[in-house]
C-alpha cells in the first residue's frame, strides 16, 4: 500500500428537491491508496452511490474537495472507470465494439488499429469473453453482459476502478464465480478499486478496507474496518477462516446493531 | 458462432429438465398428417376472416349500387380497373395520364416534401431535445401551428412560389414537419441516463457522442416520426392536389368526378389506401430492423 491517490476532504452533498434541500452526504473524509481496494457498505440510501459518483465527477459536491492524483475532480474522465450497476452496454455494439468504443477513446491517439483490437479481445480474453466477442449484449446473459463492462473499465486501464454494486443485479452463483473473476483480473492487474455494496461476504471477500457508511439522511463514515486476509483469497477457504468471522461479525455487527434502519 | 449455438444445445441436452421434455415430447409430436392438417387450419384461420370482410363489402356495396342510382356495382368497376391497369403508363398531354404515372408523381411531391421534412424538422429536433432553452422557446410555436390544416397554408405557398407544383410540395412539408419535429425531440430526451453516464466517463467527443449513442438512441423514435409523417403527407397530397391540379393522384379523382367516370372514383379510392398500406408497411419493416433489445 503505497501513496495516496484519491482523496475526499469534508465533502458534504445536498440536493434540491421539492420538499427543500435535502442533505445527502457530510463531513466525508477518506483517503485511498493506490492498489487498495475499498468497499463502501451501508443501507439503501445512505448515500454510498452519491460518494461513488462524487469521485467518479458524474456530481459535483456542494462542499468540499475531491483529489485524485493530486488534481481536483471537476469531471468525469477515462482514468476513473465506472462498472455501472446494470452494465450499461449499448445495445447496438457488439460486446467486442462496446469494449472498442472505450479503448479507441483512450489509447486511439498513440496506438494504431491492430494494437487496439489486440487490447480489446485481451481485456475480453481476461473476464472469459472471448467466445462471444461478436455478440449483441441482448443475445448474452447478465452475468456475461456485466463481464463486458468489467472488461470495458479494465481495459481503460483507469487509475481507479469505480464499481457501483457491480453484482447487484445478478443471482447468487453467478454472483461468486463473478466475484471470483474480479478478484483474479484484480490481483493479475493491481488495480485500486472502490466497490459499492450491500453484500456483506462480498464486502469481506473482495476489499482491503471497508468503509461503513451511518444511515442517511446526511450520512457519513461510521467506521472503517481493515480487512487483514493475505492475498490471493479463496472463499472455501476463508469460510472456515477465524479471522473471516471476525471481520463478517465486524460489518454485522455495524449494520444490524448500530445503525439498525428503524421500520425498514 | 454456430460452434457456441452447438455447445449451449449440448448443454441444455444434459440438463435433467430437458431430458424430461424430450420424454414427453414424442407423444406430443403430431404425426406428419396432423402437421399438414395443421397448417391447413392455421392458413384457413388466417384467411377466411378477412375473405368474410372482404364479401360482406362487396355485398353492401352491390346493395347500394343497386339501389342508390349513380354508384357503379363492384362489377363495373372491376371491368373498367382491367382497362385500366392494363395500360398505367400513357401520356397524352398533361391532362390525361395513366394511373401509374399519377401515383408515381403524387408519391414524388410526398417525397420531395417529406425530404425538406426531415432535412429541417431532424435537427430542429435534436436541437430542441438537448435545449430546455429552446424547447420552451418553440413549442408555443408547434403547439399552435401542429394543429392547422396543411391546406391552410397552400395559398401561401402559392404566393411565394407562384406556381402550383410547389405549392402542393410545400403543404406537404408543413404537415409531415411537425412529427418529425417532436418525435426527434422526445426520443433525445429519453436517451437513457445511462448511455449518457458512459459518453461521459469515456469523455466521448461530441462527433463519437452522436454517431454512437444519441443518433442510434434516437433512431427508433425518428423512425416513428417518419412513419407519422409520411401517413399524413399522403393523406394530404390527394387534398391539395385536388386544388392545385396537374398530374396526380388527387387530382385524377377530381379530373375524373368532372368526367363522371365514378368506377374510376372507387379505383381511386382502393389505389390510395393501398399504396398508403404499402408505405406504412414499409416503414415498419425499416424500424423493425433498428430497434434494439434493451434488456
Amino acid at each position: 500500500m503505497s501513496k495516496s491517490l484519491v482523496k475526499v476532504e469534508d465533502v458534504g452533498q445536498t440536493f434540491d428537491t421539492k420538499n427543500g434541500k435535502f442533505v445527502a452526504l457530510r463531513d466525508i473524509n477518506l483517503e485511498i491508496r493506490e492498489g487498495e481496494v475499498v468497499s463502501l457498505i451501508g443501507h439503501s440510501g445512505c448515500g454510498k452511490s452519491t460518494l461513488l459518483n462524487l469521485i467518479a465527477g458524474l456530481t459535483l459536491p456542494s462542499s468540499g474537495a475531491l483529489i485524485c492524483d493530486g488534481r481536483e475532480i471537476a469531471g468525469p474522465g477515462p482514468e476513473r472507470a465506472v462498472v455501472f450497476q446494470n452494465h450499461s452496454l449499448l445495445p447496438w455494439l457488439t460486446c467486442f465494439e462496446n469494449v472498442y468504443l472505450a479503448v479507441e477513446r483512450v489509447f486511439g491517439q498513440k496506438e494504431g488499429k491492430d494494437k487496439l483490437k489486440a487490447r480489446t479481445a485481451e481485456a475480453l480474453k481476461m473476464v472469459r469473453m472471448d467466445h462471444a466477442m461478436d455478440k449483441y449484449p441482448h443475445e448474452v446473459s447478465g452475468g456475461m453482459k456485466q463481464r463486458v463492462g468489467i472488461a470495458r473499465a479494465f481495459a481503460m486501464e483507469p487509475k481507479i476502478l469505480l464499481m457501483d454494486e457491480p453484482f447487484g443485479a445478478l443471482d447468487a452463483l453467478t454472483r461468486a464465480s463473478l466475484q471470483d473473476e474480479l478478484m483474479r483480473v484484480m490481483s493479475e492487474t493491481g488495480a485500486t478499486v472502490v466497490m459499492v455494496t450491500h453484500d456483506v461476504d462480498e464486502a469481506v471477500l473482495l476489499s482491503d478496507r471497508i468503509v461503513m457508511m451511518t444511515n442517511g439522511p446526511a450520512a457519513t463514515i461510521g467506521q472503517i474496518v481493515d480487512v487483514d486476509l493475505p492475498w490471493p483469497r479463496d472463499r472455501l477457504d476463508l469460510v472456515e477462516k477465524p479471522e473471516f468471522a471476525h471481520y463478517r461479525a465486524a460489518v454485522v455487527d455495524f449494520l444490524h446493531r448500530k445503525q439498525l434502519k428503524k421500520a425498514a | 458462432m454456430s460452434a457456441l449455438t452447438m455447445e449451449n444445445k449440448i448443454e441444455e441436452a444434459a440438463t435433467p429438465a430437458a431430458k424430461t421434455v424430450e420424454l414427453v415430447a414424442p407423444a406430443a409430436t403430431p404425426r406428419p398428417a396432423d402437421k399438414s392438417a395443421e397448417f391447413v387450419r392455421a392458413l384457413l384461420k388466417s384467411v377466411i376472416p378477412p375473405l368474410f370482410g372482404l364479401a360482406l363489402l362487396v355485398g353492401v356495396w352491390e346493395l347500394v349500387s343497386i339501389k342508390g342510382g349513380s354508384i357503379p356495382t363492384p362489377a363495373a368497376t372491376w371491368k373498367a380497373a382491367v382497362t385500366l391497369f392494363s395500360d398505367p403508363f400513357y401520356s397524352n398531354g398533361p391532362n390525361d395520364q395513366g394511373i401509374g404515372w399519377n401515383v408515381l408523381s403524387s408519391l414524388q411531391r410526398v417525397g420531395i416534401g417529406f425530404g425538406f421534412a426531415a432535412a429541417v424538422g431532424i435537427p430542429l429536433g435534436f436541437i430542441l431535445g438537448r435545449f430546455k432553452f429552446m424547447s420552451s422557446m418553440v413549442d408555443p410555436i408547434i403547439s399552435l401551428l401542429r394543429p392547422v390544416s396543411p391546406l391552410a397554408w397552400l395559398p401561401i405557398g402559392l404566393l411565394v412560389f407562384k406556381k402550383a407544383d410547389p405549392a402542393a410540395t410545400w403543404t406537404i412539408f408543413i404537415c409531415s414537419i411537425w412529427p418529425m419535429i417532436l418525435n426527434t425531440a422526445e426520443g433525445v430526451r429519453r436517451v437513457p441516463t445511462d448511455y449518457i453516464n458512459v459518453a461521459r466517463v469515456l469523455n466521448l467527443s461530441e462527433m463519437k457522442i452522436v454517431t454512437k449513442i444519441l443518433f442510434p438512441a434516437v433512431l427508433p423514435y425518428m423512425l416513428t416520426g417518419i412513419r407519422l409523417s409520411i401517413g399524413t403527407a399522403w393523406l394530404v397530397i390527394v387534398a391539395a392536389e385536388m386544388l392545385t391540379g396537374g398530374v396526380g393522384i388527387g387530382f385524377w379523382v377530381w379530373d375524373e368526378w368532372n368526367n363522371l367516370k365514378v368506377e374510376h372514383i372507387l379505383i381511386a379510392i382502393f389505389v390510395i389506401g393501398f399504396v398508403g398500406l404499402l408505405l406504412e408497411q414499409i416503414l415498419m419493416r425499416i424500424a423493425k430492423r433498428f430497434t434494439y433489445e434493451t434488456r
